[in-house]
C-alpha cells in the first residue's frame, strides 16, 4: 500500500540528507577557532613546541587531508563511537543515551497536550468562521505564539517557587523508570509550557484546513442528507483536514527535539537540550558535535515518518 | 496604484499572483483596511519609535546608567518602568532592547531574504543540476531544527549581535529560497518568458523585470513572519547568554536577569517580556494583513462564492 518505488526514493533522499548533515556538522566544528588540541589543553597549547604540536596533530589525525578526517570520523560515528567528552571523559554516546529519553518524553508529552488542545480549539474556531468564538480562539492562538517559551517558563518557575515551594533542580530529578508519578509531576510543567506554542500552531492549521473542507461539496451533501452536525465535524471535516494537521504536528515534534534547550535549562531537566547547552558553555566540542548530530538525525527520521504516515491516512497522496 | 508598473507584457495570466503592479503605499492602504493589519501597523510604528527613543539619548536615564541608591524601585514618575537590581532604568533598557532586537532581526532577515531569493530564483529559473544542488543544500539545512542550528552556529562563531545575525541569516536563507523557487518555476515555464527568450532578452533582465516581481509577494509576507521569528530567536539566544552580552540592553537578557527577581519585583520581567510579545504580535498581524492584501483570490471572483457558502453554513448549523 505504500509503494516500494516511492519508499526507495524517499529513503534514498533521507540518506543523502543525513550525509549532508554529517558534512555540515563536521565543517561547523572545523570553523571553530582553535582545534582539538587547543580545545583540550586550553591556553597551555600556546607553550607547545613545533615538534610537540606536530606529534599531537598526528595523534589526533589533524595532519591528514580534511576528506580523510571526515570519513574516519563518519566511520566512527556509524559504528556507534560518538567521541569522548572533553570535560567529563565519559563517552558521548553514553551521555546522550542517558539524556535522550528525557527529551523524547518531554517532547511527546508536549506534543500530545498541544495537539489535543490545538485540534479542539481549531475545530471550535472553524465551526463559526468570522464569529466571535473564531475571533477569540484566534486571539488566544496569536498570544500563544507570541509569548516566548522562556518568558512563560520563567513565570511558571517563579510561581512554582512562591506558591508550592518547588525549585526545579537536576539533583532532585526523578527518572520515569524510578517513579512514574514523581516523574510526571516534574515533567508536566515544562511540557505544558512547550504545549502552548505547539497548540497555537496546530490550532491555526486545524482552523484553516477545517474552514476549507467545510466549503467542499461533499460536506454540503452530507448536511443535505441530514447527517448530524457532530458527525459531519468528526467524520467528514476533521478526517479530511487531518493531513495538514498531521504535517504540522510532525514538523513541530521534530522542532521540539531541538527546541527543548531553553525549557530544559529553565526547569533544570537533564535532557539532551541541557546537555547540548552545557557542552556549548564548556566548549566541549565533541559533545556539541554529537548531540547536534543526534538531534538532526532524529529530525530527519521524524519527517520521514510523517511522510509515511500521511500516505497511510490519506490514500489520495499515494497517487502523487 | 500603477506607479511601479512593470512593462505591460509581464501579464502573468496563467500563473503567479498579479501583485507586482501595486505600489507600496497602495499596499499599505490595503493592509490598513484590514483590522488586524491596522493593529499590526500601529504596533510596529510604536515599537520603532520607542526603539529610536531608546538610542536617541533623550531619555532622562541611559540604558546602562547605574543608580545604586535606587535599586529595585517600582514604576513611578521618575522611573516609568521601575529599576533593576543595579538601579538601571527598566524603561530605557527596554527601549534600547527593542532597538537591539530590531537591529539583529532586520539585518539578518534582509540578508537572508536577498541570499535566499537569489538562490531560489536561480534554482527555479535555471533548473537542471543547479536546481538539484541548491535543493539538496536547502534540504540539508532544513534537517536541523532552526533554533538548534542557530545555537550551533553561535557557539561556533562566538556571541555578540553580528554573529547572532549571521546565525539567523543562515537559518532563514533556505526558507526564502524555498519560498522563491515555487513561483519562479511556474513563471519560468510561462509563455511570455519563453517569448522573451526567443526575442533575445538577456537572462538578467528577464529575472529582474519579469520573474522577481512575481516572487515579491510571498517574499514580502515571508519577511514579516521571519522578522517575528528572528525577534524570538535573538531574545532566546540572549536569554541563554549567547546573544547580546551584558551590560548592553537586550530583551532576552533582561528576562533572564528578572527570573530570580520576579516574585518581589514584577516590573523587571513584565516590561521586557511585553516588549517581545508586542513585537511578535505586531509583526504577525502585519504579515497576516500583507498576506490577505496580496492574495489574488481576495480580489478575483472566488471570494463571493466563499462568502455565499459561509452564509449557507451559518443558516444550517
Amino acid at each position: 500500500m505504500i509503494g516500494l518505488r516511492w519508499a526507495a526514493v524517499r529513503f534514498g533522499g533521507a540518506l543523502l540528507t543525513l550525509f549532508g548533515v554529517a558534512v555540515v556538522v563536521f565543517l561547523v566544528l572545523r570553523v571553530i577557532p582553535g582545534d582539538a588540541i587547543t580545545a583540550s589543553m586550553g591556553i597551555e597549547s600556546g607553550t607547545l613546541t613545533e615538534v610537540q604540536r606536530a606529534s599531537l596533530e598526528h595523534y589526533y589525525g589533524l595532519d591528514k587531508p580534511l576528506v580523510v578526517q571526515f570519513f574516519s570520523w563518519l566511520g566512527q560515528v556509524l559504528t556507534g563511537n560518538l567521541g569522548v567528552s572533553l570535560i567529563s571523559g565519559q563517552s558521548a554516546a553514553s551521555l546522550i543515551g542517558a539524556a535522550l529519553p528525557i527529551t523524547v518524553e518531554l517532547a511527546v508529552l508536549a506534543a500530545v497536550i498541544g495537539t489535543a488542545a490545538g485540534v479542539l480549539l481549531g475545530m471550535f474556531a472553524a465551526s463559526a468562521p468570522g464569529r466571535w468564538r473564531d475571533g477569540t480562539a484566534q486571539t488566544v492562538a496569536l498570544l500563544g505564539l507570541a509569548v516566548p517559551e522562556f518568558v512563560l517558563g520563567a513565570v511558571v518557575v517563579a510561581a512554582l517557587a512562591s506558591y508550592f515551594g518547588y525549585f526545579p533542580d537536576t539533583g532532585t530529578f526523578v527518572p520515569l523508570t524510578s517513579s512514574v508519578t514523581g516523574n510526571l509531576s516534574q515533567m508536566i510543567y515544562p511540557a505544558l509550557v512547550l504545549a502552548v506554542g505547539f497548540a497555537a500552531n496546530v490550532m491555526r492549521t486545524t482552523r484553516s484546513a477545517a474552514v476549507e473542507v467545510a466549503d467542499a461539496d461533499f460536506v454540503r451533501t452530507a448536511r443535505g442528507k441530514g447527517v448530524p452536525a457532530g458527525r459531519i465535524r468528526s467524520r467528514h471535516i476533521l478526517r479530511n483536514a487531518s493531513v495538514p494537521i498531521v504535517t504540522i504536528t510532525g514538523i513541530q515534534f521534530g522542532y521540539l527535539l531541538g527546541g527543548t534547550v531553553i525549557i530544559e535549562q529553565i526547569f533544570a531537566l537533564p535532557g539532551l537540550g541541557r546537555l547540548l547547552f552545557t557542552s556549548i558553555e564548556n566548549r566541549d566540542y565533541p559533545l556539541v558535535q554529537s548531540s547536534v548530530l543526534v538531534v538532526a538525525v532524529g529530525f530527519v527520521v521524524v519527517n520521514l515518518l510523517v511522510d509515511l504516515l500521511y500516505r497511510v491516512i490519506d490514500p489520495r497522496t499515494r497517487a502523487a | 496604484m500603477s506607479t511601479s508598473a512593470p512593462p505591460p507584457i509581464a501579464e502573468p495570466v496563467e500563473s503567479g499572483p498579479p501583485t507586482g503592479r501595486r505600489s507600496p503605499t497602495a499596499l499599505l492602504r490595503r493592509v490598513w483596511r484590514d483590522p488586524g493589519g491596522r493593529i499590526g501597523i500601529v504596533l510596529m510604528v510604536l515599537m520603532i519609535l520607542l526603539a529610536l527613543l531608546g538610542v536617541s539619548g533623550l531619555l532622562p536615564h541611559g540604558p546602562i546608567d547605574q543608580a545604586p541608591q535606587d535599586r529595585l524601585q517600582g514604576p513611578s514618575g521618575r522611573y516609568w518602568f521601575g529599576t533593576d537590581q543595579f538601579g538601571r532604568d527598566i524603561a530605557a533598557r527596554t527601549f534600547a532592547g527593542i532597538f537591539t532586537s530590531l537591529r539583529v532581526s532586520v539585518v539578518s532577515v534582509l540578508a537572508a531574504a536577498v541570499i535566499g531569493t537569489f538562490l531560489g530564483v536561480l534554482a527555479g529559473f535555471l533548473g537542471g543540476w543547479v536546481d538539484q544542488v541548491i535543493g539538496r543544500l536547502i534540504d540539508i539545512l532544513f534537517a536541523f531544527p532552526a533554533i538548534l542550528l542557530a545555537l550551533a552556529l553561535v557557539s561556533a562563531l562566538g556571541s555578540g549581535w553580528v554573529n547572532t545575525a549571521i546565525a539567523i541569516t543562515v537559518v532563514y536563507a533556505p526558507i526564502f529560497a524555498r519560498v522563491a523557487r515555487g513561483p519562479t518555476l511556474s513563471v519560468a515555464g510561462s509563455e511570455y518568458i519563453r517569448a522573451g527568450r526567443v526575442l533575445g532578452i538577456p537572462t538578467s533582465r528577464l529575472l529582474l523585470r519579469h520573474v522577481l516581481p512575481n516572487v515579491a509577494a510571498p517574499i514580502v509576507v515571508q519577511v514579516t513572519l521571519a522578522l517575528s521569528w528572528a525577534i524570538l530567536t535573538e531574545s532566546a539566544l540572549s536569554f541563554l547568554g549567547l546573544g547580546t552580552q551584558a551590560p548592553d540592553a537586550s530583551l532576552g537578557l533582561m528576562v533572564s536577569d528578572a527570573r530570580n527577581l520576579v516574585s518581589t519585583a514584577w516590573w523587571t520581567l513584565v516590561f521586557p517580556a511585553a516588549a517581545i510579545v508586542l513585537l511578535v504580535i505586531g509583526l504577525n498581524l502585519l504579515g497576516d494583513g500583507l498576506r490577505s492584501a496580496l492574495d489574488p483570490r481576495q480580489t478575483s471572483g472566488t471570494r463571493p462564492r466563499r462568502q455565499r457558502l459561509t452564509g449557507t453554513r451559518g443558516r444550517t448549523s
